[in-house]
């Protein structure tokens, strides 16, 4: 059976985009569907190379080296007007010397088809490309709808992180649960005292160890700090290395020195990183709420932090209970950071 | 029920009478939630309680309800994604007509678990069909007959669509007379288009 004998209609129905070239390469028909696609440019009694530039195989450079690459897979691309690309396979019809080459549009046309407003009609039934851009249509909109989901869970995760009253690394309390819970003292009217504990040497663990070590001592920290707390107390992570405690209707100097000096010593327990000991310690400073006519969360805040400036400043590993009777100097903000690290 | 298939129903009732009706059809179907997510799948009892809300909340029968669900699904602007999917079926109605038979691995191509009845389309004399609804999840083939109906006038054919009496071993049957291909103008669509 040959092509050449097969009617025209009959080729453009199979090949809708397909070109006839004659044995000089002129094109002497194409099917709907490249006529549709070429719109208003020339192309009929035209050398096939002045219509399309054949980018692959390389070595297609006139009307023999065309016509003699029969079989190999072809990239073409219009010459006037947009370079719609294509690809496309040639065939001989040797009873003339010339050819045909059946075209498809490249896969980077499938966006628009190339802009020439091909429909429906112009894809035989057994082309898959109409199949394609369903799909790709298809698959936007799950990938769209997927996006949304992705976007609306990510928000609720945030809104949730946002109320959580819990520190991920250590179990305690985060800043927001220490302030509720402070707001909630001070409205109640209940006596307690405020602790701030900032951790000693705590930076040089993560410097020369790492992060990993520096995380196992927090955990660690978290450990000792609730031994030595009752259940009724509360013992938030306010920072990286800083944290808050708040005893419940304790106020006796006597028993919080007591428990002070406990904490610290736990603190001072090496932990183990990969067989090697980390060593830090802490610093304390505590303001009591009673000795306050009116206890105030900011206050009460700061004289801690200075109380804690206090025992850094005498060496660390302290714990200073700040005195209305007796104030401290208000440490400036560098020589806390500097008396920090 | 697959999500897509919720969020539609929810969509319509938002879209057609307001959220707020919307709301109200969530709170009598006692969802603990007021939005269906399309990517995730729910129990095919929560589908079946939301459509007797609606048909509570907004007075109007089963079948009705659901016929229009298909209408909207094909005609209103929110969902002209859906309709551009199924255009692809066919240049006229009846190409249309003819690859409702691949629809269902059609569906499958774009959400594979999705699953929509079977579709089984019989040529009884020219211009008559018989399309059958394998078994479907109950209503289904109300939304089917609406967005056929919506399609026909897409394409600008004039069809009498019937729905015979069943079902019948759980599968129904409907009836299409296509009076004409060329009624109206139709709307037009074009394959590359953007959306």
């Amino acid at each position: 059976m040959s092509v050449v004998g097969m009617q025209t209609q009959a080729l453009d129905t199979l090949l809708p985009m397909h070109v006839l070239l004659d044995r000089s390469a002129r094109i002497i028909h194409v099917g709907p569907a490249f006529r549709r696609q070429a719109g208003t440019r020339s192309y009929m009694g035209r050398s096939a190379l002045k219509v399309f530039a054949v980018s692959r195989p390389a070595d297609i450079v006139d009307a023999e080296s065309l016509l003699g690459a029969v079989g190999r897979r072809l990239h073409l691309r219009l010459l006037e007007g947009r370079g719609v690309q294509f690809r496309g396979v040639l065939v001989s019809l040797s009873e003339d010397g010339g050819a045909l080459i059946n075209l498809t549009l490249a896969l980077s046309e499938l966006s628009d088809l190339g802009g020439g407003g091909l429909t429906n009609s112009d894809f035989s039934p057994t082309d898959m490309t109409v199949d394609m851009l369903y799909l790709i249509e298809a698959k936007a909109a799950a990938m769209a709808e997927s996006r949304r989901l992705i976007d609306r869970l990510q928000g609720a995760k945030s809104a949730a992180e946002e109320q959580a009253v819990t520190d991920m690394l250590t179990g305690l309390r985060n800043r927001r649960a220490l302030e509720t819970v402070l707001r909630r003292m001070l409205a109640d009217n209940v006596p307690f005292s405020l602790c701030r504990v900032d951790l000693d040497f705590f930076k040089q663990v993560n410097d020369t160890e790492g992060h990993a070590a520096g995380d196992l001592v927090l955990e660690a920290v978290a450990r000792a700090l609730n031994e030595v707390t009752r259940s009724c107390d509360t013992v938030a992570r306010v920072g990286g290395d800083e944290f808050v405690v708040l005893f419940d209707a304790m106020t006796d100097r006597t028993a919080l020195e007591r428990i002070g000096e406990r904490m610290i010593e736990k603190l001072e327990r090496p932990v183990l990183f990969e067989g090697r000991p980390c060593r830090i310690s802490g610093s304390l400073g505590t303001a009591i709420s009673t000795d306050y006519a009116q206890p105030e969360a900011e206050r009460m805040m700061a004289d801690a932090d200075r109380a804690l400036y206090q025992s850094k400043q005498e060496g660390r590993g302290r714990h200073t209970i700040f005195s209305p009777d007796a104030p401290l100097p208000v440490p400036q903000l560098g020589d806390l950071r500097r008396a920090a690290t | 029920m697959h999500g897509l298939m919720n969020r539609s129903l929810q969509s319509f009732v938002e879209d057609v009478y307001g959220s707020a009706r919307w709301m109200r059809v969530a709170e009598v179907a006692r969802l603990d939630f007021t939005s269906f997510e399309a990517m995730l799948d729910y129990d095919d009892s929560v589908t079946l309680t939301v459509i007797d809300a609606a048909t509570r909340v907004l007075r109007k029968p089963r079948a009705d309800l659901l016929e229009d669900l298909g209408i909207y699904l094909v005609s209103h602007p929110n969902m002209a994604r859906i309709r551009r999917l199924l255009r692809f079926g066919g240049a006229g109605f009846v190409d249309f007509l003819d690859s409702l038979d691949d629809l269902p691995d059609r569906v499958r191509l774009a959400v594979p678990d999705l699953v929509i009845p079977t579709l089984e389309l019989a040529e009884l004399e020219p211009d008559r069909y018989r399309l059958r609804c394998g078994a479907t999840p109950e209503g289904m083939v109300h939304v089917i007959l609406g967005v056929l109906r919506a399609l026909a006038d897409d394409y600008g054919a004039l069809v009498f669509l019937d729905l015979a009496d069943g079902p019948v071993d759980g599968a129904w049957t409907i009836e299409i007379a296509v009076l004409s291909t060329s009624f109206a103008e139709g709307r037009s669509f074009e394959l590359a288009s953007v959306i």
